[in-house]
């Protein structure tokens, strides 16, 4: 007799076996033993998460009671495994070059990486799966209420579930979160999956067996049976049955659990094809024995008993115990597997997508470690999974053994098949867009919650009575089940036509409407073009000659390089000289030594061009572009540097120019130097020689002769006074005696100080009474120099007998100009652009008193004094004008 | 016949001196204190040597000298290049252009006295 007590202790030891493997598997896939961890098969039967405890236990009931409509669940996925496989493939494609963790994640990816709208699908498949895995609890209590009939000690359905709930919660969490993949797989997950597969499909075809042949008289008895047992309305081909089709299609493609394994967990692209005939197979055979337990149900059994329940209840009918645990064990194995699955699915959504980008907005400020995150992650995984199963179990709580939750099956179906446009269309649809997908999914999600979701709760949530049968303020257009007065009796399949039709729409207009941001269109670009990605080597079927490649890697390796290269190749192949053979080999080793040089788009572009293989793809453009645009920014870099350095040299050359001229000035000055104080120690030399050895001369000479001596040392003097003077102006250290002074008695002190070189000479002078009335503040005694130096030069070279100097003035705000002109011959033409040069020797037979030195010191005293002194062409004389800052300031003197 | 020597020159001092020391060696001495017009002036006048200066207003001794030496019968004229500029590269210059006689102030007395005997008598 199986008491509850058995039951529990064979569920215990299962639970340990499936443990082992899981453990067992783990620690293979980590040491890379046991391949056919990684075969086809495990993969094919990790698929059959699918056929959960609803369909396990359930289908037998809706046969029971619908006929053949439950056979629309078994068509749906097959129909997609067969016929549309190669969707399938280029999801995995998808799921594996981009490395998709769930559905959200590729949802989310495909648009553009948008959270938002990961967000979106993450809450839209909690609220899916949630109403699933009360189901799951559900009918495991249920099955385990079979045995309790015998044993009052049992637990009560509640604690059952809550017990469930947390076994499969610690199971989840042990081998869900074991560690951080980066493709999210879980070998040890997958292979117990694997092994619960087999147990489902053993249980289900072992009763089948037993029913058909030693139940009943074999296959021709059941069919007899089955015309007077099933259901007379049941049909297929309608409407409903068209629906349900769609839906379970669907649900094989975008339920979270159904995703995580199809192509997450997918490790090959090749276990598709085996998938592709297994996996129907496989459905095939759970759905064989359907008809008939539910026939021999009927028949043996008291009416009134749950068909939903006559896979557990026939068995035991009939005394067969073991055969009754293994039923149970196959409901069991349907009920936690899915469970399973579904959790580690919604886990890695809600921790990734909700969990943590909301601990990364919390600790913005500071620099997580990345063992941080890791432990944050696993941490979240391993709440979210508590959670999920804790809301799967308040659910069961809150609405167990209500019609609710016998037809939410469906309903949460619906739910998730409002990202399938999404999804779909963003596989196959350049245009498809962000802003469009995020309102497709939420219109279609309203939609589905308005006419499907809510009045699946009758008038207990939300909507109230009236509004059902009313509408939404008494608008009979809005009627919840019967949209614009679109009357379909069957409320599923009215909420299927209104949510997929609006969703569609919705969708399709705001794409066509919303221009997507440049990531949208490169990942739209990565996920519609994915088979013509780079990264899948596709040897080139048309093989080109050694010398081509040989002149490309010449080109881009350098002739030694691609030499070397080759001919190690070359000895690689056994060929003792020449080229080696253009092997796959040799292209892929080629390709990957020329990426090192130009980026792997290009080199990958490059040998595709030669070797013949498939044309360039826009992805490879794109990534040919970007290395360009990084090498186009390291040559702009360059070139910047060598403007740079070009801009220094020209520095450094004039810097050098200048020097030379300075140095090539100070030769020629010294060599000036020399020749104006050799000149006067040429007469000092000849004369004194005279004077010393000649008794002869006369007293008279004697005076004349010692007078000249005297005259050139005083100018010797004067030459080496004007000489230190001009230096010592030019070095800039001059330091400046700054006082306020009166113009006037400036230049009048001036003219005293002209006249006392020329005692004799009588001149006449002009000086207006406008000049007593400037003050200046500047350097009064280097300017009196200044006009020294003038005054004296217009007596000394004036030939008239009485020379006449000319003073004028004219202010502006910040400057006091000065012009002085004589009488006197003037100076040439010629001479004008020569005069304030160092020792200039004018042509106009100059005295000889001159040194070529005071018209220097005065542009350099005035350059001083932050003014000027310039020659002004005039026609009677000489005129020179000076400008005087009225007060001087730090900048403008140097 | 007393020989005449031509002081091209610009500062007095120098030919008064120059000329003090030559008349007492009975030497007929003139003086020309300019570049322009010079060589007209020696071709007019045609001494029997010339004493030239190099730094002259308007036209330097080596210019001067230069179109003496192209002048037919001025070709042999003595010419000793008295200047302040003694650097090699000035006599190297001088010397190419035929001059007879290389001196640099400030000179000695006795011996340009001398060298213009030895030029006057050769």
């Amino acid at each position: 007799m199986l008491t509850f007590n058995i039951v529990a202790g064979i569920c215990l030891a299962y639970v340990a076996i499936l443990f082992g493997v899981a453990a067992l598997a783990e620690q293979w896939a980590h040491k890379k033993k046991m391949t056919f961890l990684k075969s086809p098969i495990i993969y094919t039967l990790s698929i059959s998460v699918y056929c959960t405890a609803w369909t396990f236990y359930g289908a037998v009931g809706s046969a029971a009671r619908n006929g053949l409509e439950f056979l629309a669940i078994y068509v749906g996925p097959t129909l997609v495994f067969i016929g549309w496989w190669w969707l399938l493939r280029k999801l995995v494609r998808i799921g594996r070059t981009q490395r998709i963790t769930s559905i959200a994640d590729l949802i989310s990816s495909r648009y553009g990486k948008s959270n938002l709208l990961a967000v979106v699908v993450t809450l839209l498949a909690v609220i899916g799966t949630t109403p699933y895995i009360a189901l799951q609890l559900q009918s495991l209590t249920l099955s385990f209420a079979v045995f309790t009939e015998t044993n009052a000690n049992a637990p009560s359905p509640a604690i059952t579930a809550l017990l469930i709930a947390i076994g499969l919660a610690a199971f989840t969490v042990v081998f869900g979160t074991r560690n951080l993949d980066a493709n999210e797989r879980h070998h040890g997950v997958v292979t117990a999956i694997a092994l619960e597969a087999v147990v489902k499909l053993v249980a289900l075809l072992a009763v089948g067996i037993f029913v058909v042949w030693f139940v009943a008289d074999g296959p021709k008895d059941i069919l007899e049976n089955a015309e007077s047992m099933m259901p007379k309305d049941a049909g297929v081909f309608n409407s409903r049955w068209v629906t349900l089709t769609f839906l379970s299609a669907t649900a094989i493609i975008c339920l979270p659990r159904m995703f995580q394994v199809v192509v997450v967990e997918n490790d090959a692209e090749s276990h598709l094809a085996t998938a592709s005939w297994a996996f129907p197979l496989y459905l095939f055979l759970m759905c064989l024995f359907v008809v008939p337990i539910a026939v021999v149900g009927q028949e043996i059994l008291p009416s009134g008993s749950n068909p939903d329940l006559f896979v557990l209840t026939v068995p035991l009918a009939m005394g067969q115990e073991g055969l009754a645990a293994l039923a149970f064990l196959g409901g069991f194995s349907s009920a936690t597997s899915m469970v399973i699955v579904a959790a580690i699915a919604l886990s890695t959504m809600v921790s990734n997508h909700i969990v943590l980008p909301l601990w990364l907005y919390r600790t913005q400020s500071r620099n997580p470690e990345s063992d941080d995150v890791r432990s944050i992650l696993l941490r979240s995984r391993r709440i979210s999974i508590a959670g999920i199963l804790a809301l799967g179990y308040f659910y069961y709580r809150l609405t167990g053994g209500t019609s609710a939750l016998a037809s939410i099956g469906l309903i949460a179906f619906l739910g998730i098949a409002q990202v399938l446009p999404a999804l779909f269309f963003g596989l196959f649809w350049k245009n498809a867009s962000r802003s469009g997908a995020l309102a497709g999914i939420l219109v279609g999600f309203a939609v589905w919650a308005y006419t499907l979701f809510l009045p699946s709760f009758g008038d207990t949530f939300l909507l109230s009575k009236n509004t059902i049968e009313n509408g939404l303020f008494g608008i009979a257009a809005l009627r919840p089940q019967a949209l614009l007065g679109v009357d379909i009796a069957d409320p599923l399949v009215h909420a299927v036509f209104w949510s997929m039709c609006l969703n569609l729409l919705v969708f399709a207009s705001v794409s066509l409407f919303t221009s997507p941001k440049p990531l949208e269109n490169l990942q739209a670009l990565e996920f519609t073009n994915v088979f013509g990605r780079t990264s899948q080597r596709h040897m080139p079927s048309q093989i080109t000659t050694s010398d081509d490649l040989f002149i490309l890697a010449q080109r881009i390796l350098g002739r030694t390089e691609a030499g070397r290269l080759f001919s190690e190749k070359a000895q690689e192949q056994g060929k003792p000289s020449g080229l080696p053979d253009p092997t796959p080999e040799l292209i892929l080793t080629l390709e990957r030594e020329l990426a090192g040089s130009v980026g792997a788009a290009t080199a990958h572009a490059m040998v595709g061009q030669i070797s013949g293989r498939d044309t360039v793809s826009v992805e490879e453009l794109i990534a040919v572009a970007d290395e360009t645009a990084q090498v186009m920014e390291y040559s702009a870099r360059l070139e910047k540097q060598s403007k740079e350095l070009a801009a220094t040299a020209k520095q450094l050359r004039r810097a050098n120019n200048k020097l030379t001229k300075l140095s090539q000035q100070k030769d020629d000055f010294l060599s000036q130097v020399s020749h104006e104080l050799r000149t006067p120690m040429t007469s000092i030399r000849s004369f004194s020689a005279i004077l010393m050895n000649d008794g002869e001369i006369d007293r008279e000479q004697f005076a004349h002769f010692s007078s000249i001596i005297n005259d050139e040392s005083q100018r010797l003097t004067r030459i080496l006074d004007d000489i230190l003077d001009l230096s010592f102006l030019e070095s800039g250290k001059v330091k400046l005696n700054l006082e306020n002074r009166n113009l006037g008695k400036l230049i009048e002190q001036s003219i005293t100080a002209s006249q006392t070189a020329f005692d004799t000479k009588e001149i006449k002078v002009n000086i207006p009474t406008a000049f007593h009335k400037v003050t200046l503040f500047t350097d009064a005694d280097r300017l009196a120099q200044v006009f020294i130096n003038l005054i004296t030069n217009a007596i000394k070279y004036n030939d008239k007998d009485l020379p006449i100097i000319n003073f004028s003035v004219s202010e502006t705000v910040k400057t006091v100009t000065v012009t002085i002109s004589d009488n006197g011959p003037g100076v040439s033409e010629a001479d004008q652009e020569i005069i304030f040069e160092k020792f200039s020797k004018l042509s106009s037979g100059a005295s000889s008193s001159g040194v070529g030195l005071g018209l220097s010191i005065c542009a350099e005293i005035m350059r001083n004094l932050g003014g000027d002194v310039v020659f002004t062409p005039s026609k009677t004389g000489a005129m020179f004008t000076v400008t005087i800052p009225r007060t001087i300031k730090s900048r403008d003197a140097r | 016949m007393a020989k005449s020597v031509l002081l091209v020159e610009d500062e007095p001092f120098i030919i008064e001196a120059l000329s003090f020391l030559l008349t007492r060696e009975g030497i007929n001495v003139s003086a020309f204190m300019d570049g322009n017009g010079c060589v007209e002036h020696i071709q007019k006048t045609t001494p029997d040597l010339v004493v030239l200066d190099m730094m002259l207003p308007n036209k330097s001794g080596m210019q001067i000298l230069e179109e003496l030496r192209a002048i037919d019968g001025l070709a042999n004229l003595p010419v000793l290049m008295l200047t302040a500029k003694g650097q090699k590269k000035d006599r190297t210059a001088a010397e190419e252009a035929g001059v007879s006689l290389f001196m640099t102030k400030p000179f000695s007395n006795k011996e340009i006295i001398q060298n213009i005997n030895k030029l006057l008598s050769s």
